[in-house]
């Protein structure tokens, strides 16, 4: 009897959080799932067509995917360029600025400076980077100095040309959150305990042969959690796309994340936006048991 | 570089290393120094010179951000912007700790797999909730209310909260409880008084960074927040750019009083910050 009652008071803290994420993430999944099964414009459609959205979007939606020419093309591919090289980047960067300022005088101030972005809104942090990529040497410095440096060179339209449009915009979320894997790295750098690295060093290790054999295999766990992060961050990208370029020039900078919002909110197609938002949940899935697994060992471990 | 270097010795290696950092720093600084100094530059200037010349001719004037805030309205904005933030900040943490507290140290049936789906939620795509979140809204007769937005930020923020305070909640030492159990302390008694008053630093961090996401929110309340005159900051600077993408006096001025707040938390509480980061990470 008494234990019943502890069972059911447990409850009543957890009911609350239970009950929001019940109706706000849970059912609405489920629904989201049901809805990309029906066809139609308006925000009940109601025609079942099966599978057919997700045929469509794989092979009859230019903006989606496109094979038919060299190299592929489309919302699709363009999010494997952003989880390859915005992850890549984010790491590289990361680790790179939290183990150059480790030890030296700047350290803070560096930090500070890298972290900046990752604090403003992705709104705030468009616009910065529009101004930077202005197409008009005389107000994006971009250009200006490729003007000064380059003579002959016609300003470019970073964000107007399709062939460098994703690029500019992967480079900005690079420069946002560089902060938060520098962030972690270099916590985790700086718990190496500092005897490995002196033993080493007696031993007559090189820095660098240090720093590829002994500091990063030490790193090896926040790096992957960077990783894992960005590349959540990369698939679920939607705001910087929208502010940045709203996907354009001609639909050439669209994400998954963007295509979604873009068929359910700008072109009215409830069920096929539906379908893109579960396309999108199909990578998200193994990172979600990696998360759980992740989560699992540490409780373990403790 | 394999000479052994002294301390106090000025090396090659170090003098690279330094003129990196810096050099790195000053790139990720620049873009953003960029727009503040155009935030101050009189119209005319903008439109006929960059904003680095304005170090040979300077020429500062407080207007753009008179004009955006009071002609463009963006101070109402300001303010919705807290309406939005506060509550929305708040009530996952009360919601969150009472459920971490729970998922630490209360024993229930379905605990451990309740927890572990919670942690699953961490990686969901929110976007993907947004129709039926939407449709329920409008059946609930929540539609253009902030109650919509506050209740949304909440349960998006709750699989962070839990997870973040769960696992400190968890730290705090067993003795403790058993004590105060013998004291006759009732489960929320322990929780009211014993669980959150050790707890500050977690509740800072979880705070600060539930403000900062809810502040820097654009999507959320562009979709869910269906009432133009309860924009929040982002979604008027959005439309800004979207109108008029070159008014750039008034789109860097609004962007710095947007970034003002985040950027003040940041500069006060930088610890806490680092904290919450670092706390779901290095533990791994």
């Amino acid at each position: 009897m008494k234990e019943r009652g502890a069972q059911a008071r447990a409850w009543l803290f957890v009911l609350p959080a239970l009950v929001l994420l019940s109706a706000y993430l849970v059912y609405p999944t489920i629904q989201t799932f049901r809805t990309s099964l029906f066809g139609g414009t308006g925000f009940n459609p109601n025609r079942f067509v099966g599978l057919r959205n997700y045929l469509l979007l794989l092979t009859h939606d230019s903006l989606f995917l496109s094979l038919s020419r060299w190299p592929p093309s489309g919302a699709l591919v363009n999010n494997i360029l952003w989880l390859i090289l915005f992850s890549g980047g984010t790491l590289v960067f990361g680790l790179l600025i939290a183990v150059l300022a480790s030890g030296t005088r700047l350290e803070r101030i560096v930090k500070s400076a890298v972290f900046l972005p990752m604090v403003i809104s992705a709104t705030a942090a468009a616009v910065i980077a529009r101004f930077l990529f202005s197409p008009d040497a005389s107000i994006g410095l971009l250009n200006a100095l490729f003007v000064a440096l380059i003579p002959g060179l016609t300003p470019v339209s970073w964000l107007g040309t399709s062939e460098v449009v994703n690029y500019a915009l992967i480079a900005t979320g690079i420069w946002i959150w560089t902060g938060l894997s520098m962030t972690v790295l270099s916590a985790a750098y700086k718990s190496i305990d500092p005897q490995i690295l002196e033993a080493a060093r007696v031993d007559g290790a090189s820095p660098w042969k240090t720093f590829w054999r002994i500091s990063l295999p030490m790193l090896s766990q926040p790096l992957s959690f960077v990783a894992i992060t960005m590349i959540i961050n990369s698939l679920k990208m939607i705001d910087l796309v929208l502010v940045m370029t709203a996907g354009g020039p001609a639909g050439t900078s669209r994400v998954i994340g963007f295509s979604f919002y873009w068929e359910v909110f700008n072109n009215n197609l409830v069920g096929y936006g539906s379908a893109v938002a579960i396309l999108m949940l199909i990578p998200l899935a193994p990172l979600m048991a990696v998360q759980v697994r992740r989560i699992r060992r540490q409780e373990s471990g403790k | 570089m394999t000479e052994q270097t002294l301390r106090g010795t000025v090396s090659p290696g170090r003098v690279v290393k330094n003129v990196l950092v810096v050099a790195l720093a000053v790139v990720w600084l620049v873009p953003t120094i960029g727009l503040l100094v155009t935030s101050v530059r009189p119209q005319a200037d903008i439109a006929a010179s960059g904003w680095w010349q304005a170090a040979v001719r300077p020429h500062f004037t407080i207007v753009n951000y008179a004009n955006v805030l009071t002609a463009r309205n963006f101070f109402a904005n300001f303010v919705n912007s807290f309406i939005i933030t506060i509550p929305a900040t708040v009530l996952p943490i009360i919601i969150g700790a009472l459920a971490a507290y729970a998922f630490a140290w209360l024993r229930f049936r379905g605990r451990n797999i309740v927890f572990m789906i919670i942690v699953a939620l961490l990686v969901l795509p929110l976007q993907e909730t947004w129709v039926p979140v939407l449709k329920m809204q409008s059946r609930l007769g929540l539609t253009g209310r902030y109650l919509a937005l506050w209740l949304a930020h909440t349960a998006y923020g709750l699989p962070f909260a839990i997870f973040l305070l769960r696992n400190f909640f968890g730290e705090l030492p067993r003795e403790l409880f058993e004590a105060a159990k013998l004291d006759g302390y009732s489960e929320y008694g322990v929780f009211r008084s014993i669980v959150l008053p050790l707890s500050v630093p977690a509740l800072a961090s979880l705070g600060i960074f539930q403000f900062v996401w809810v502040w820097n929110d654009l999507m959320n309340a562009l979709v869910l927040l269906q009432d133009q005159h309860k924009f929040p900051l982002t979604v008027a600077i959005q439309r800004l750019l979207g109108s008029y993408g070159s008014e750039w006096n008034l789109l860097a001025s609004g962007a710095f009083i947007s970034m003002s707040i985040p950027l003040l938390v940041f500069f006060l509480l930088q610890r806490y910050f680092v904290q919450g980061i670092t706390a779901g990470a290095v533990k791994g």
